[in-house]
């Protein structure tokens, strides 16, 4: 499901992130379910402020980037220069 | 229920694939809309209403919109609604409506058939709650000062310096730039009190 990060957009990139969490939180659920505990759905209320906070500021960068650069490419961005 | 199980979790599969195999950023959305539905459907059928519930609000919803937002201000310009014209076209949305079909009619059948002897057996949002501000109290404040950090990052990162915002007018024609000192509340705002400022621009002149 996650495998598919070799995308060289940071849109892309951002997305699928949110999938692999996702991904993350549905194991999480499943196995709250099967034995029957609510710590599962807690973790998963973790994993979404997480997802929360990283978007947000991960799409901050995406802008930063681009008004650096004009461009998505993760590869224009790979001299680290300030 | 074992039947609606698997459809959800087929399409969700499917649009996920579709996302990450698609060229225009989008059409991936579209579909990444979808796979978060079918995957709210999923956790309906494990028997976690109040988490199904919350995949659709803050993932479908506030973080897709934030995606949605941000592909919006990259694509300002003039080109952008001739853009956004060839982007919906029938065949683009075709795709992911017949999958969100699917899963309105996955949710009608079960809403119509839905019986005290069918209804899903699992953990209710009470335990979740007692659990979440018992034990994992802790968990909690770490979240809430992640989350803050999190909003005072964005603002940090959205925040355009003056010198900036003159380095971006530079590569504007003339009449799309800022205007420098025509407004009255900018007058005097770069002038520190004390002695004057040597002319950095003294060659120019």
């Amino acid at each position: 499901m996650a495998g598919l990060l070799a995308r060289r957009n940071v849109i892309f990139t951002l997305m699928s992130i949110e999938v692999m969490l996702n991904a993350a939180g549905l194991g999480f659920v499943a196995a709250g379910a099967r034995w029957g505990q609510a710590d599962g759905q807690v973790m998963f209320l973790f994993i979404l402020a997480i997802a929360a906070a990283e978007v947000s500021v991960g799409l901050a960068l995406v802008l930063r980037l681009y008004h650096l650069y004009k461009s998505l490419d993760v590869d224009a961005s790979s001299l680290l220069k300030g | 229920m074992l039947i609606t199980f698997y459809v959800a979790a087929a399409i969700a599969i499917l649009s996920t694939v579709l996302t990450i195999t698609r060229l225009n950023a989008v059409h991936a959305l579209l579909y990444l809309v979808v796979s978060l539905l079918a995957i709210a459907i999923v956790f309906y059928v494990l028997g976690a209403p109040f988490i199904a519930a919350l995949e659709v609000i803050i993932y479908a919803g506030a973080i897709m919109v934030l995606f949605i937002f941000v592909m919006m201000m990259l694509n300002l310009g003039e080109r952008a609604t001739g853009m956004e014209r060839s982007w919906v076209t029938p065949g683009a949305w075709a795709g992911p409506a017949i999958l969100a079909a699917i899963l309105l009619i996955e949710l009608a059948f079960t809403v119509a058939t839905a019986t005290r002897a069918t209804e899903v057996q699992g953990t209710d949002p009470k335990q979740v709650a007692l659990s979440l501000y018992g034990p994992y109290l802790l968990g909690v404040e770490l979240v809430s000062m992640l989350l803050l950090a999190g909003i005072v990052g964005a603002y940090h990162l959205g925040w355009t310096s003056p010198e900036e915002k003159e380095a971006i007018d530079a590569t504007k024609p003339d009449r799309e730039r800022t205007p420098a000192g025509g407004d009255l509340v900018h007058a005097g705002v770069g002038r520190a009190a004390g002695p004057p400022q040597r002319d950095i621009y003294a060659d120019v002149h």
